[in-house]
């Protein structure tokens, strides 16, 4: 079926619809993994958004059980150059084109996505929307301007669990973790860790979090403007200092807001798996999966008894903060990898040491 | 961190001719790497004994050896040089094995160099299975079930245990040389026997065979800190039982979800890390079954290879020179992006289009071999193609292998092709397996048929399935296409050929058709990143979509067409012209372009040129950058035949070819023009005439007279090119050619039996012409020029032949109103100078004539054909030399079993190597040690020769006998030796008794073998002597002018005068002869 993608621009592209028909919009953003499209579509970070693989061929490997991050896809559309004719892997369960169809989100291909990346670049992420109903272009366009886009949003809410649960029971370590839309790899890590781990709605307090007499809590990665998040933010105030804390993306970002600082919206934004991060400390390089749109102001955060442990590579963007003397510490790129590379999930076992020396 | 202060000069190691294996990405590496050390100051010693690498230009290096690559030449160059350090990962195997040879002998130690990038115990346990097998298991990766045998009978008990079917794989090896897969016990023995013989340290993996798991390798780097970056991942479309070589591949891997992925990286990492390669680039190669995703390692490659080479292209990282910075200290987050710019090396490229790496074979070269694959490697050469999916790479990658097809389509009718054969082509994994995949799926077959035969995993097949679907459907009269049809094919990747042949028109209607519809390709870059940073660096692919990212310039540009894909005839010596010409128009302040899809080359790297398409060389393609780009001109004579081929068509269609016209090309490669031309200039060649059949192909060889010299036209290499000494043989010839038309003829020439063959390379103006070199051929005429060994200045001829030979030079290049480069190829016999052919375009000695006289011909060549004159280049006289310089050319006989390695005029040679010396003897010598065939300095010599040259061989013999060798003969040519009084050792040929040639020849107890084969065929148990002297590596000459150069040589040697020189020096002494300025 033909489809089109508008942008608030004015700018058309026109493909072929699969997955589910209809109409979605969402900033649009793109990703530059090759690999890992299912991680990518499951992953709540991405509500609000519509994601543009810059890998051209998507869907060659299927889609399984074992690989996703969510219970459900959250990106409202996936943008891709060629879905592929046939998934071949001995873990594939189903096409990506069913998977998609079953969970109805809109996928269009056919697209020239090197053009629209090289656009997204050079104007920035911007609203759009894709359609199989309407194929009048003033119309798409203006329904593009007329989307809510990031900025100001708290997306949080609406991709939280309903109420607590319990991911492991088994683990020296027992960890909280405020699921601001967490990714299950950062579950997986945290039980390969030796960590029991209970996972709790964003809009859990501090004090029902202190009630389950944790080691550490964790703040989960998630989508949406982090500044909107604020009962997030109170919680983790009111954490700081009473238990060792590890924030991840939008976990840092809301930890960078608790501690007096100041986030802003990237341009286009970190969503691949490519990333060069040093670590100060250590001089070290690692290649990190990162998937963020906003981004804490390093400037923001001087003279808050705030180190600064990683920094991009490539644009000299915060990567990773920690507290001079409390248990404390967070990282923009995203350790537990899922898609991308695994040079980071060291910061795990790091996390389980802080727990352990807070305890002595 | 800083870069290493305590070392001052750096000696490079090279990769020496080009073998199968072995081509020139390691002068692509070799070159970045030597480029980069001396940005950074460091002083760079080079030495490489093949001339026609773009690293032995006296300006890559500060000194510049070309000798040849052994330990023993090594240490003389350390003597010399005393180099700080020794950078030993990028000369391929051939580097890393003399290195280590060079270590183990305590050179390193006595002169102090460090060894950068890996050292000896880190190569070792990369390179030595049993050792690399421990290492894995240490770090909890699995292995196929192997086991290690030195002898015969511990391969037995090692099959017992493991049981058939196995891998056979020698330790210490190239390429996989003398391994294979073993289904029966016999086949089991064979191929254990000479894999023990190949090793060079007699040993033999005897592994479980994985056959049909999916294969994948990925390219690892890593610094002093520890910070380790994979650069690209490539998967094979064959699966594991095909050398990676001959396997088709793709980048990055297609069908790994992230989770099996990321397996594989964190394995790559531990496993740089275990073996220890401290700083640089490592292949790591892995299988998976692909029924539950069992992954296991297969080898590592702990240098630069021919897939860094590849993955360097295919994502526009360039290894090698960052291999180069890691190993003086640098870290890979101090080095930065070249194409971004603003962004580190410390990253893994994002690709944003599928890559497919295709193998050339020339197993036409071979007839006699089967065109059967394994893990022994036979492809000569390889092109890349790109594009936004596989369908469309995978077209563009067949029509850029110039086989012939111009895309995925038929050269054979499907149902012309039996089911059993079918089914044969598709199981044993051969040369074509691609197309029989095609005609298989065009007859109906299913897909999960040829899955299950071919093994190949289904992703690939159901890509393929597509395109074979999408032909079906396109119609089938040309005026039912329209722009949605067009655009849709193109993006498929049907060229314009293809779609012709489907609708029954010609290429140039649908050309003009697609344009009507506006269907036009654009062009993306190869950025790094996927576009998620500005890129600057112009390396561009074409595709069909939406956005052109090419920005043509507006100053004056002249594009270069590259020569595609190495192949036997066709390899490195163009390529490095083509560089050549990018370099020296760079000079004059000239735009450049280069065109070319052969990702192992110094003109494929993306600073080599202002801008790089990286597309086949089809008149499509080439016709659709021009119309883009708007070149002031095209540079068609440097690239070989490929784009010598495309020229009238170019030319047609309006593009400026710029340098000798195209009618000239055309006067110089039509036989009867030529006739005529060589008649008006009152020059002679042998007599000689053209015919489309037998019975004229009769008439023209009975009036001119057997043996005659037979030939398709317009070939290059010599294929198809035959000697022919009778009637019989002529018609059997005639029968068995194919394509011969009224346009395309057989050409027959008189054979000149004994005559000496010369090689001219000139340049012309069109008001003067200078003389690059006369070569002497050292075989008589007959053996094909690019196979013969050759020597410049010329030895034997006398001045006066040289005088004549000049002048007609002069008088052709005049006549033909060269404007550029030209070759002759004369014949002398008696006093006369023939003229055998003129090629007015650049020839394969160019590098070679370039190198000995410093004199760089192609780069001078360009400027003339953008309009300089050889007088404002300062280039006035011909140069004069007081060394000498002796080209060898390199064979890969060893690769083909069964096959003679008698010379004849076709071309087998795959490189060549350079020897250069003060006198004759000893620059012979050394091209022969080059060459991998070292002449012995004592020991016994085996001679057997025809009739003709027994009188000849006594005097060579009683040199040799002199000398202290002894001389062992067989009967005929014992009895010649005999009546002379050499004391000389009888054996019996084969079959009768334990003195057997092939028995001694086995035990290696004969040192040299001088045999040449008599009449059209040689006798044939001979030729199972030569095989087996070529299979354990003994020297054999087959003709008479090779033995007296040999005698020659080894005399001079046994003298005590093997020394070594730089270029460098060779040429400030032919520069103080003072005959040029400039």
């Amino acid at each position: 079926m033909k489809a089109k993608l508008a942008l608030e621009d004015g700018t058309i592209f026109h493909g072929y619809s699969f997955g589910a028909a209809g109409e979605a919009s969402a900033e649009i953003i793109f990703n530059t993994s090759m690999t890992g499209y299912q991680e990518i579509i499951t992953d709540p970070s991405y509500a609000g958004q519509m994601v543009v693989m810059t890998y051209p061929l998507i869907g060659n490997y299927g889609v399984n059980s074992e690989d996703k991050e969510s219970r459900k896809p959250f990106l409202e559309a996936l943008v891709i150059r060629e879905l592929s004719c046939v998934e071949s892997n001995w873990r594939s369960e189903m096409s990506l084109s069913e998977y998609m169809l079953k969970n109805n989100v809109l996928g269009i291909q056919g697209i020239d996505t090197r053009a629209l990346t090289r656009h997204i670049r050079t104007k920035g992420a911007m609203r759009a929307v894709v359609s199989t109903d309407d194929s009048d272009e003033t119309n798409l366009v203006k329904k593009a301007k007329s989307s809510p886009g990031l900025l100001g949003r708290n997306l949080v809410k609406d991709v939280t669990c309903d109420k607590p649960y319990n991911w492991s029971k088994k683990g020296r370590f027992k960890v909280a973790v405020i699921d601001c839309g967490v990714k299950y790899n950062i579950l997986r890590n945290l039980e390969a860790n030796n960590c029991s781990v209970k996972v709790f709605p964003c809009h859990t307090s501090s004090e029902e979090i202190f009630l389950e007499n944790p080691d550490g809590v964790l703040i989960s990665n998630g989508p949406g403007d982090p500044a909107t998040v604020l009962d997030v933010i109170d919680t983790v105030k009111s954490l700081i200092g009473k238990l060792p804390v590890f924030g991840i993306c939008l976990g840092q970002q809301i930890i960078g807001l608790a501690l007096g600082g100041k986030t802003y919206k990237l341009k286009f934004g970190h969503h691949g798996g490519n990333h060069p991060v040093k670590d100060i400390v250590s001089e070290k390089c690692y290649i990190t999966s990162q998937n963020h749109g906003f981004c804490v102001d390093i400037d923001s955060l001087c003279g808050n008894d705030i180190d600064i442990t990683h920094i991009n590579l490539n644009d000299d963007t915060l990567e990773g903060l920690a507290h001079k003397r409390l248990p404390l510490f967070s990282v923009q790129f995203h350790p537990e990898a899922g898609p991308g590379p695994r040079d980071a999930q060291g910061l795990f076992r790091y996390f389980t040491k802080m727990m352990g020396e807070s305890h002595a | 961190m800083p870069k290493r202060n305590d070392i001052s000069k750096i000696l490079i190691i090279g990769s020496g001719p080009i073998i199968i294996g072995q081509a020139c990405e390691f002068d692509y590496s070799g070159t970045q790497a030597c480029k980069a050390l001396k940005e950074e100051g460091y002083k760079v010693v080079l030495v490489n004994s093949n001339p026609a690498t773009i690293m032995t230009d006296p300006e890559i290096a500060d000194a510049t050896y070309i000798e040849p690559i052994t330990p023993e030449i090594v240490a003389k160059i350390i003597e010399k040089e005393r180099p700080d350090a020794i950078l030993p990962t990028l000369g391929g195997q051939t580097g890393l094995n003399t290195v280590i040879k060079v270590a183990d002998a305590g050179i390193l130690d006595k002169y102090k160099v460090k060894m950068l990038g890996a050292d000896c115990s880190v190569i070792k346990k990369a390179e030595d299975r049993k050792v690399f097998k421990e290492s894995m298991q240490e770090i909890g990766l699995d292995l196929p079930k192997s086991r290690f045998a030195h002898t015969m009978e511990e391969a037995r008990a090692a099959l017992d245990s493991i049981g058939l079917p196995v891998i056979i794989r020698p330790s210490f090896t190239l390429g996989g040389t003398g391994g294979g897969v073993a289904g029966t016990a016999e086949e089991f023995y064979n191929i254990a026997n000479t894999g023990l013989k190949s090793s060079m340290i007699s040993e033999i993996l005897i592994e479980e065979s994985i056959i049909g798991w999916k294969e994948y390798e990925l390219e690892v780097m890593r610094d002093v800190k520890d910070n380790v970056v994979i650069v690209c991942s490539i998967e094979n479309v064959d699966p594991m039982g095909v050398h990676t070589g001959d396997s088709i591949t793709v980048a990055p891997a297609q069908t790994l979800s992230d989770r099996e992925y990321q397996n594989m990286r964190d394995a790559s990492i531990a496993i740089i890390r275990k073996i220890g390669v401290e700083t640089g680039g490592s292949n790591i190669q892995f299988a998976i079954n692909p029924k539950d995703g069992c992954m296991v390692v297969i080898e590592m490659n702990p240098r630069v290879s021919r897939s860094s080479a590849l993955a360097s292209k295919a994502t526009g990282f360039p290894i090698a020179k960052f291999a180069a910075k890691l190993a003086v200290g640098y870290t890979l987050d101090e080095i930065s992006n070249d194409i971004t710019r603003e962004t580190p090396a410390c990253f893994e490229p994002a690709i944003d289009y599928c890559v497919i790496k295709i193998p050339r074979f020339t197993f036409e070269k071979f007839p006699e071999a089967k065109d059967l694959l394994g893990i022994s490697m036979k492809s000569v050469g390889e092109t890349m193609a790109i594009g936004r999916t596989f369908k469309e790479a995978l077209q563009k990658g067949l029509r850029g292998l110039e086989i012939g097809h111009s895309g995925l389509d038929n050269k054979l009718d499907y149902n012309t092709i039996p089911q059993i054969k079918l089914k044969k082509r598709l199981k044993e994994p051969n040369a074509s397996r691609i197309f029989y995949i095609k005609y298989a799926l065009q007859s109906g077959m299913r897909a999960d048929e040829i899955i299950s035969i071919t093994g190949i995993d289904p992703w690939f097949i159901h890509n393929i399935k597509q395109i074979v679907e999408f032909e079906k459907s396109l119609p089938k009269k040309a005026d039912m296409l329209n722009k949605d049809i067009l655009l849709d094919a193109k993006q498929y990747g049907f060229s314009d050929k293809q779609i012709a042949a489907a609708v029954s028109s010609d290429e140039l209607t649908i050309r003009s058709m697609r344009k009507q519809e506006g269907v036009e390709p654009v062009y993306k870059l190869v950025d790094t990143c996927a576009a998620e940073f500005e890129a600057y660096t112009p390396y561009y692919y074409s595709t069909y979509g939406t956005e052109n990212e090419s920005r043509p310039g507006k100053a004056k540009k002249i594009m270069i067409l590259g020569g595609g894909p190495n192949r036997i005839g066709q390899g490195i010596e163009f390529d490095y012209c083509c560089c050549h010409a990018s370099f020296a128009l760079k000079e004059l302040g000239i735009e450049t372009i280069m065109v070319n899809s052969n990702p192992e080359t110094v003109s494929t790297d993306y600073d080599t040129s202002d801008r790089l398409y990286f597309e086949p060389l089809t008149f499509e393609d080439v016709m659709n950058i021009a119309e883009i780009e708007k070149p002031d001109g095209v540079i068609v004579q440097l690239g070989g035949q490929t784009p010598l081929n495309l020229a009238r068509h170019l030319e047609a269609a309006g593009v400026p070819i710029i340098g000798t016209s195209v009618a000239s090309i055309d006067r110089a490669e039509n036989r009867d023009k030529f006739a005529r031309l060589i008649e008006s200039l009152n020059l002679s060649q042998p007599p000689n005439g053209s015919a489309v059949s037998v019975e004229e192909a009769g008439k023209i060889a009975r009036r001119i007279g057997y043996p005659v010299l037979v030939r398709p036209s317009y070939v290059l290499g010599g294929r198809s090119m035959k000697i022919i000494y009778d009637e019989n043989s002529l018609s059997i010839f005639m029968n068995d050619i194919k394509g011969v038309s009224e346009d395309t003829p057989v050409l027959i020439d008189k054979f000149l039996e004994g005559a000496v063959e010369v090689d001219v390379d000139a340049i012309s103006d069109l008001d003067t012409t200078i003389i690059g070199g006369v070569m002497e051929h050292i075989e008589e005429a007959g053996v094909h020029s690019g196979d013969s060994a050759c020597v410049l200045p010329p030895h034997t001829l006398s001045d006066n032949m040289i005088m004549e030979i000049k002048r007609c030079t002069h008088a052709l290049a005049r006549e033909l109103k060269v404007i550029g480069l030209i070759n002759i190829q004369f014949a002398v016999r008696d006093n006369r100078v023939f003229v055998l052919e003129v090629n007015p375009r650049a020839s394969r000695t160019v590098p070679f004539v370039s190198k000995a006289m410093g004199l760089p011909l192609a780069k001078i060549a360009a400027k003339v054909m953008a309009g300089k004159k050889l007088e404002e280049l300062g280039i006035t006289k011909e140069r004069a030399i007081t060394h000498i310089a002796v080209k060898e050319s390199v064979l890969p006989f060893s690769r083909f079993s069964g096959v003679d390695i008698i010379l004849g005029p076709e071309m087998k040679s795959t490189g060549e190597v350079m020897g250069i010396d003060k006198t004759f003897g000893i620059a012979f010598y050394k091209s022969q040690m080059a060459a991998g065939s070292s002449l012995p300095r004592c020991g016994s010599v085996l001679i057997s020769v025809k009739d003709n040259d027994k009188r000849d061989i006594i005097f060579i013999a009683k040199k040799l006998s002199d000398m202290g060798f002894d001389i062992i003969a067989t009967k005929g040519t014992a009895k010649v030796f005999r009546s002379n009084s050499i004391d000389i050792k009888v054996v019996s040929k084969i079959g009768d008794g334990s003195d057997d040639i092939l028995e001694l020849i086995k035990l290696r107890k004969i040192g040299l073998v001088i045999n040449t084969p008599s009449g059209a065929r040689g006798q044939s148990d001979m030729s199972f002597i030569r095989q087996a002297a070529i299979m354990n590596n003994i020297p054999c000459i087959t003709t008479l002018q090779g033995a007296q150069a040999a005698v020659n040589g080894i005399e001079s040697v046994l003298k005590g005068c093997l020394d070594v020189r730089s270029v460098q020096y060779y040429i400030q002494k032919a520069r103080k002869g003072g005959n040029v300025s400039g």
